[in-house]
């Protein structure tokens, strides 16, 4: 319940201890480094700019290969779950030594994958030109082919699908009868007509006039290659053929590298913390003989971190005092099952220094509300199960995805619990099957241990609202305790203090009249000495919130219209409240359609026999499943939706910087020590 | 039939047509932007396709209340609709998550869209993104529980 103190930390060493001493700060993982501001003659930055685009370089070229690998020598056992993988510090330095070498494997491999690419364009690139050869496969000269030493010879396309006599009617137009004119269509398709015309050269002029009127095009120059139509496609043919057994070689080329799969991930990570090492080097200051850098590490490991780098680089590390608008990083620490909503508060926003951290007292409302809403003991009994499976075979996971699982598991536990209380285990399921398959006729087997929401919901919003009322409650407790913590009585009581009051009051004139009464359905009866007391309190939270609401203005006038206007406020209160209703409203949800389910499937039963028994199953599965799916996203959404707006809206604003301590932030493995 | 059941079973199809009507036009044009995303960047897959579904719950709210409407006018069990007055009492009970669903499961997609949007951006805003569409999906709630109480209460 806390957020951890940061201790700002200086280092001073010799130069040449420099690359080391960043080594094992890196692997440490303990300092957030950041540029020092220092100015004095002779202190200058380094330029790493070269250097560290070069193993940036390297490790783009290993991802690359791991890509193309994971694309042509698949690796079997995917999984959801990505897990680091542990690698011992010597084989660690074992690939470090051989980084070079990988390296170029990896270049051989991405070098093969680009020459799959390009046989892979070529191949198209030529059934392309195979394509649009076939019209003219029924020549059989060249389409370059120009003639005889007598007579001409020309191959092209008229738009349309003229037949052989219109066309030969247009060519001889002007000519003597007979003309000396032969046409032969190849082939008509698409509104193109493919023809190839021999002529005496005698009527050559004629002609070509005639064939620039009719709109006839020829092919390019180089179009078929010199060859015969019918032979330049069989050797395209065979190119093609050529190309593929190419990029079938090449694959099983590729396949030869899978061995060097972890190779490549552990030289990737390799190469991106000395990437990173080489950023911050050029960040830092350094004079002749030394360097300096500071930066935050947590409080408690501030002395083991300064008696080290003393220790082993001759270093002089000193803690320092924060200057004027430096805010220290955040980092949370909770106990372990009060930490697990910490992903939820990080994707909202991390609380700046001495203010509250409240994922503590969120983890319990968290998921209380979270199994409210999904509130089917079958389906929170599977969400338990499935996380707790995942957790115990993957014990690497990242550490976000283990917060998030953790999560799930005990908002899984809360949905057992919620869903024991008002009767649902995959909706009314085992009442279903009772009266499908064993023609069960009596009660109820099932019974909810408080109601059934659906026979009384009105009863349960009540609930839900007092929830509510509960839940901001504690919100407006929380800017309590800053206040009072702060020393700020004025901002408490005026804050605070008046506005328990004047709703506490409220809630209680509100309680026993017959409005409420006859909403609910049910008569409070307070004692007349609790309606007189209600009374008091809330005119006197009225009145502190008038007076004090503006207490920042100096004219009375403004200060108490600012007041009046502030007591408005109490509308928002109500929408906070109402907004509680969704608790509801997605409980009644997601039993109603678990029942909508249970009924397809019994009317689907209803046919008899094994396969009747087979579809029910086939059916609860996926409508189970189905209806679970959305609700669980609604849940999540909504019991986000509770915490950021309605909870956080009573004291809480983010504006914490993550601390983000300069370490090797390895995609692929996690290093082991060995003693 | 009378009367009666008929304006029943019409407030109860309408329940189910609008709302599911609305989700299915939200959830298609969130999916539209989803796709996109995809297709730039595969990692986002799981994060875009959550925002994608959120306007989808309308639709089962609409569902839901034409089943609790159905199963008690007779139609899946209960008794059924004795006057025209009831069938309208019926109807205007279905109301509610009919139009409020229709209308803010499109409002709720387009919010999706731009939730969608903030996410290609920067993958680690997606715990406030996902907030925006939610707020939307409030007063589907809201009616959705109108019209519970209506119908049970009738």
């Amino acid at each position: 319940m806390a957020i951890v103190e940061m201790q700002k930390v200086s280092i001073c060493a010799p130069r040449r201890n420099r690359k080391v001493l960043l080594k094992s700060l890196q692997s440490l993982g303990v300092m957030e480094v950041h540029e020092s501001d220092i100015e004095a003659d002779g202190l200058e930055r380094m330029d790493t700019q070269s250097a560290r685009i070069r193993f940036d370089k390297s490790a783009d070229t290993l991802e690359d290969a791991l890509k193309k690998l994971s694309v042509y020598a698949p690796s079997k056992g995917g999984s959801l779950f990505p897990e680091k993988e542990v690698v011992t510090r010597k084989r660690y330095d074992g690939i470090v030594d051989e980084a070079a070498g990988i390296l170029d494997k990896a270049s051989d491999l991405v070098r093969i994958a680009k020459d799959i690419d390009e046989s892979k364009a070529g191949i198209i690139r030529k059934q392309a030109a195979q394509a649009s050869l076939e019209p003219w496969k029924r020549l059989n000269v060249p389409l370059n082919y120009r003639g005889t030493k007598a007579t001409g010879f020309v191959a092209g396309t008229f738009a349309g699908m003229d037949d052989v006599a219109t066309l030969y009617a247009l060519l001889t137009k002007g000519m003597d009868d007979p003309a000396p004119v032969d046409v032969t269509v190849l082939d008509q398709s698409q509104e193109l007509t493919y023809a190839a015309i021999v002529y005496h050269l005698s009527v050559k002029e004629t002609l070509e006039a005639n064939l620039r009127e009719a709109g006839f095009a020829r092919p390019s120059s180089n179009f078929g290659e010199g060859k015969v139509p019918a032979q330049a496609i069989e050797d395209l043919k065979a190119e093609c053929e050529a190309l593929a057994k190419r990029v079938e070689d090449d694959k099983k080329e590729i396949q030869t590298f899978s061995d060097l799969r972890d190779d490549f991930r552990i030289a990737s990570d390799y190469y991106r913390a000395r990437s990173e090492r080489y950023q911050l080097l050029g960040t830092i200051l350094q004079s002749k003989s030394m360097f300096f850098l500071e930066g935050w590490v947590e409080a408690e490991k501030a002395d083991a971190l300064i008696a080290y780098v003393e220790d082993k680089y001759e270093a002089l590390a000193e803690k320092e005092e924060a200057k004027e608008g430096e805010e220290p990083p955040t980092r949370l620490s909770n106990r372990p099952f009060l930490r697990i909503t910490e992903p939820v508060l990080e994707s909202y926003g991390l609380p700046t220094h001495g203010r509250f951290d409240p994922t503590s007292i969120m983890t319990f409302f968290y998921i209380i509300f979270f199994g409210m809403m999904l509130s089917d003991a079958g389906y929170g009994l599977v969400m338990s199960v499935v996380c707790a499976i995942v957790l115990m075979k993957h014990k690497n996971l990242q550490s976000g995805i283990k917060n998030l699982l953790s999560l799930f598991f005990w908002c899984g536990l809360t949905t057992m619990f919620w869903g024991a209380m008002f009767g649902g285990f995959f909706g009314n399921a085992v009442d279903t099957i009772a009266k499908t398959f064993f023609g069960y006729a009596g009660d109820t087997i099932v019974k909810p241990l408080w109601f059934d929401p659906m026979s009384n919901p009105m009863y349960l919003l009540m609930w839900c609202m007092l929830f509510g009322v509960i839940h901001l409650f504690t919100g407006l407790g929380i800017k309590g305790y800053e206040l009072l913590r702060d020393h700020d009585f004025v901002g408490f009581v005026s804050d605070v203090l008046d506005w328990f009051l004047f709703l506490v009051g409220l809630i209680l004139l509100l309680l026993p009249t017959d409005i409420f009464a006859s909403i609910v359905g049910m008569q409070f009866s307070l004692p007349a000495w609790v309606s007189q007391v209600a009374k008091w309190i809330t005119i006197i939270g009225m009145v502190v919130i008038i007076l004090m609401g503006g207490r920042d203005k100096k004219n009375w006038a403004l200060r108490i219209a600012l007041g009046a206007y502030d007591l408005y406020g109490v509308s928002g209160w109500l929408s906070d409240v109402l907004s509680y209703s969704r608790l509801l409203a997605l409980g009644l949800a997601t039993g109603v359609i678990a029942s909508v389910v249970n009924m397809l499937c019994a009317m689907i039963a209803g046919i008899g026999g094994l396969i009747g028994v087979i579809l029910f199953v086939v059916v609860f599965l996926l409508g189970h499943l189905m209806n679970m799916a959305i609700n669980l996203l609604g849940a999540y959404v909504h019991t986000n939706r509770l915490q950021f707006v309605e909870f956080f809206g009573k004291f809480y604003d983010a504006g914490g910087k993550a601390f983000a301590p300069f370490g090797a932030n390895f995609k692929y493995i996690e290093i082991r020590e060995e003693n | 039939m009378s009367l009666g059941m008929a304006l029943a079973l019409l407030g109860a199809a309408l329940a189910t047509a609008l709302a599911g009507s609305g989700s299915a036009w939200g959830v298609g044009i969130a999916g539209q932007a989803a796709a996109g995303v995809v297709a730039e960047d595969p990692d986002q897959f799981a994060k875009v396709l959550i925002l994608q579904l959120l306007p989808g719950t309308q639709g089962i709210y609409g569902l839901l209340i034409t089943f609790v409407v159905l199963s008690r006018i007779g139609v899946l069990g209960g008794t059924p609709v004795a006057s025209t007055e009831q069938g309208l009492m019926y109807l205007f009970a279905c109301l509610p998550i009919a139009i409020a669903g229709l209308i803010s499961a499109y409002h709720q997609g387009r919010t999706s869209v731009a939730s969608i949007g903030v996410v290609a951006k920067d993958p680690d805003q997606f715990g406030r993104a996902m907030l925006f569409p939610a707020m939307v999906e409030t007063y589907a709630i809201l009616s959705l529980l109108v019209s519970i109480l209506a119908v049970v209460n009738i």
